[in-house]
């Protein structure tokens, strides 16, 4: 392993620790800071950083360890990491990574003898319509070949910093292939939050501050824009697009009615799931909808914070939402007196740093709030005691933008889209086998083959809606409808081709799970683990039926037992392939009912070599 | 029983009196009904990670030590489906440490092992994971055994909201989480942590152990030599109830 010379100078740590307040929130957002200028986390920053945080070095180490994109050994000048969703392997990234290896000399995980690069993988980065994909010092690099790796590892080994590099490899496109009613044309700023505020109101800005009246039962100010809002909020029927299809209407009025001396709006960027990439076109070109929908949300709760947690994988977006909040600040559209209402609120980024579960809502309010990103219990919801135990709204980009679009156009135009359970329209997130991979915009209800015709995928076998933790369908079910009531989705629709081999996918998914899981619960911790190991195992042509029969125990054990959704659906793939696609698990199994995991004579080994012995009774 | 105690759910058919703010777990242990558990020790914030005390509310799986009592749900928590879902959550948690009941100081009042016998569990039927775990003999008076670690945070939360010292946390994720030690070395010896600290005598296993002591009681006159674990804990439960409600 490399080892520094003499310990990095803390100059420019000291530098950040001042740029931060001192509240232990900041802990997670600091980190960040400290890995990008040091490309780890020193004893040295450790200490500097626990002094300034009034934490413990173990608190902060903690982090380091849980937070992939931290790390406490030196990864290099340049550290490199590769998505290894499922999808970036059908591109080839496996190969990929093996060629970048050679280039530069090193061996993947292991940082060079010169201190320069370190090659990873790392899950799922989002760029599923445009991969292989992979980060390069946390920005994110796209369509990459051999051509391209012979360019990265050339830029490397000349040392060039990442500025001078050409700007193609960090090309990042929409690929918005289909608008409905929602992003079919350009969003004026602020026409959706003066719409909320003069909703039911007076014509003029001016007046609607005269009209705030005290509600007993919450004790704020209530503002009859905000409450005819939350109406069409209700009338629109929005279902939370993030997965779980929670009513927003009913999250943000609870969230109201309890008394608080401040709550917060958290927008939840942290797409981690593979194959979803929605979040990432919203805010790279609807960045202002979603804002505005967080303001509009603060506007009708009564909050003044607004938090938006990004995955750090979407680091290159960061200079691009700055400027969005700076020019709505300068626009009143945010800030202490917003478009002369005396509504005051603001939006702050925290930044995540790589750990599927913080998509988890609580798992993300720890984690903002600085901690590992472990899901909090059950009770109380976020909505009661969120963010810093204040009520909490946390909602997903899209639903930020959903409601954005219904402030602007009324509840009744919104829910006029869509079906009579899952009204308006949904983003949905194509990659894999197909043509022309990207975002499609469909009302819900759209059928599976509609998708796979519109895109290109028509011979699919299989399809994997809402990424790993969904479902999978086979050819027989493509009629099927993508709506709450059929086919809940986060809108991921990762296509898999006649020529692929479906026991890859889960063998892919199952070590995903493993790597994903938080460690808080036991189930999720161990079975993961359990799973992984007996995917390998079948994998290596030593699979029984006993084998098979234990991964549907264990997947029973998680989906009862499990805390929180991430260990809930982790087996969900498992069970769906040995349902639908037995025959790609039956042709690696032995057929012999038990085969075990071990050697036996190879268990032998150690035993000869300290014997001195190799004859025939010394083996089995 | 306090005047509001009419208040009733069903566990398993029988009608099970609670206070309100009580959860399944608290007015099922006050009632004399034993539900497996490891992470939970009544006396501190509940955690509900090991998940042995899952119970099914009304058709749907809660940890019963964070769930609260409602009036009128019904509860099933001892039945063939549920415990044995508990003996493999013991075994998965035997296989995930390096656990050698037989040769460990802590046998006979270890919770794990006790918890094992209490729900029939016989020998390991998952396959060891043999983690590769530090041990830290460096502290005079205590030990701590990674290996022997169940990670039921007993030791992080009891250091932080009992002891004030925040020794204990943990660090890494998924399978690869452990404890780690506050200390600018990262060791026990270097730490705030005292042989008096609630956090070393509250660990369930043998990964925390005093020094010197470990035979004091000899094997065979333990708690649970003496009494099965469910025994034990209900009569402990029952005690401190009687104790704190009157």
């Amino acid at each position: 392993m490399w080892r520094e010379e003499a310990p990095p100078a803390m100059d420019e740590l000291r530098g950040i620790l001042e740029s931060h307040e001192r509240d232990p929130g900041e802990l997670l957002q600091i980190l960040i800071k400290a890995q990008h200028a040091y490309h780890y986390i020193p004893d040295e920053a450790v200490a500097l950083i626990a002094d300034h945080l009034r934490v413990t070095r173990a608190h902060v180490r903690g982090l380091v360890g849980f937070y992939s994109f931290l790390s406490d050994t030196y990864l290099g000048e340049y550290v490199v990491y590769l998505s290894d969703n499922i999808t970036d392997r059908m591109q080839g990234s496996t190969g990929l990574a093996t060629y970048l290896c050679n280039r530069l000399n090193v061996t993947l995980g292991q940082t060079r003898q010169d201190g320069r690069v370190s090659v990873h993988f790392t899950s799922c980065t989002g760029m599923c319509d445009q991969g292989p994909a992979g980060l390069v010092n946390g920005v994110a690099v796209t369509r990459l070949t051999r051509l391209r790796m012979d360019l990265i590892a050339e830029l490397i080994n000349a040392r060039q910093p990442l500025d001078a590099w050409p700007r193609e490899l960090f090309l990042v496109e929409d690929n918005f292939r289909r608008s409905d009613v929602m992003f079919r044309r350009a969003f004026d700023p602020g026409a959706a939050l003066k719409a909320a505020m003069l909703r039911g109101g007076d014509e003029t800005l001016k007046e609607i501050q005269h009209e705030e009246s005290v509600d007993p039962s919450s004790g704020h100010a209530r503002r009859q824009g905000a409450d005819e809002t939350l109406k069409e909020l209700y009338r629109s029927d929005l279902r939370g697009r993030g997965g779980a299809g929670f009513k927003a209407a009913i999250k943000w009025e609870t969230c109201r009615d309890i008394s608080a001396l401040e709550r917060y709006v958290v927008c939840n960027a942290d797409e981690g799931e593979p194959g979803t990439f929605k979040d990432r076109v919203l805010l790279t070109t609807y960045t202002d909808v979603v804002f505005e929908g967080m303001t509009i949300c603060g506007y009708v709760i009564g909050a003044s914070r607004g938090i938006l947690y990004i995955r750090q994988e979407y680091w290159y977006l960061k200079s691009h939402l700055e400027a969005v909040l700076a020019r709505r600040r300068e626009a009143d559209l945010l800030g202490r007196n917003i478009l002369g209402s005396g509504f005051a609120f603001d939006i702050d980024i925290h930044w995540g740093a790589g750990a599927y579960i913080a998509g988890m809502e609580t798992a993300l309010i720890e984690s903002i709030e600085g901690r590992r990103a472990k899901p909090r219990k059950r009770w109380p919801l976020p909505v009661v005691a969120g963010l810093n135990r204040r009520p909490t709204v946390v909602n997903n980009v899209e639903t930020f933008a959903a409601a954005a679009n219904i402030a602007l156009k009324g509840g009744a135009w919104f829910a006029g889209h869509g079906t009579s359970h899952s009204a308006g329209t949904k983003l949905f997130c194509v990659s894999g086998d197909c043509e022309r991979p990207g975002i499609y915009e469909y009302p819900y209800g759209v059928s599976v083959r509609e998708v796979l015709r519109d895109c290109g995928g028509l011979d699919a076998q299989a399809v994997q809606i809402s990424g790993p933790s969904g479902v999978t369908i086979s050819r027989l079910e493509f009629d099927r409808n993508l709506a709450f009531e059929d086919l809940s989705t986060v809108g991921t629709c990762m296509i898999f081709g006649p020529q692929r081999d479906m026991f890859e996918v889960v063998r892919n998914f199952a070590h995903f799970f493993r790597h994903e899981s938080c460690g808080l619960c036991t189930p999720c911790r161990v079975g993961t683990s359990l799973l992984a190991a007996l995917v390998e195992k079948v994998a290596a042509g030593k699979g029984s039926p006993m084998d098979v029969a234990e991964v549907q125990r264990i997947s029973q054990l998680l989906k009862t037992t499990a805390h929180c959704g991430l260990g809930q659906t982790a087996p969900n793939h498992l069970i769906d392939s040995l349902l639908k696609f037995r025959g790609d698990w039956d042709k690696r199994m032995m057929t012999t009912e038990f085969v075990p995991a071990f050697d036996l004579d190879a268990a032998l080994h150690e035993a000869r070599q300290l014997t001195g012995r190799d004859d025939a009774l010394a083996h089995l | 029983m306090s005047p509001d105690s009419k208040k009733t759910f069903r566990l398993d058919g029988r009608e099970i009196p609670f206070r309100e703010g009580q959860t399944v777990f608290d007015a099922a242990m006050a009632a004399g009904v034993y539900i497996p558990h490891l992470c939970h020790n009544p006396d501190f914030e509940p955690h509900s990670s090991c998940r042995l005390c899952t119970v099914i509310v009304n058709g749907r799986p809660f940890a019963s030590c964070t769930q609260p009592a409602v009036a009128g749900q019904d509860v099933r928590s001892d039945t063939p489906e549920l415990n044995e879902m508990r003996r493999d959550l013991t075994d998965m948690l035997l296989v995930e440490g390096n656990h050698y009941c037989p040769a460990c100081e802590k046998s006979g009042s270890c919770r794990l092992q006790a918890t094992a016998y209490a729900l029939g569990l016989q020998d390991s039927h998952f396959p060891q994971l043999f983690p590769h775990r530090d041990v830290d003999a460096s502290h005079p008076d205590i030990i701590l055994d990674r290996d022997r670690c169940i990670l039921c945070g007993l030791c992080v939360r009891i250091s932080r909201s009992v002891d004030k010292k925040n020794v204990f946390t943990m660090t890494g994720r998924g399978i690869a989480t452990t404890i780690v030690v506050d200390s600018p070395s990262g060791l026990l010896a270097d730490s705030k942590v005292s042989r008096d600290d609630e956090a070393v005598q509250h660990c369930p296993v043998g990964a925390l152990m005093m020094k010197g002591e470990a035979f004091k009681v000899p094997i065979g006159q333990r708690p649970y030599d003496r009494a099965p674990i469910n025994e034990d804990s209900v009569a402990r439960f029952r005690a401190r109830e009687a104790a704190l409600h009157g």
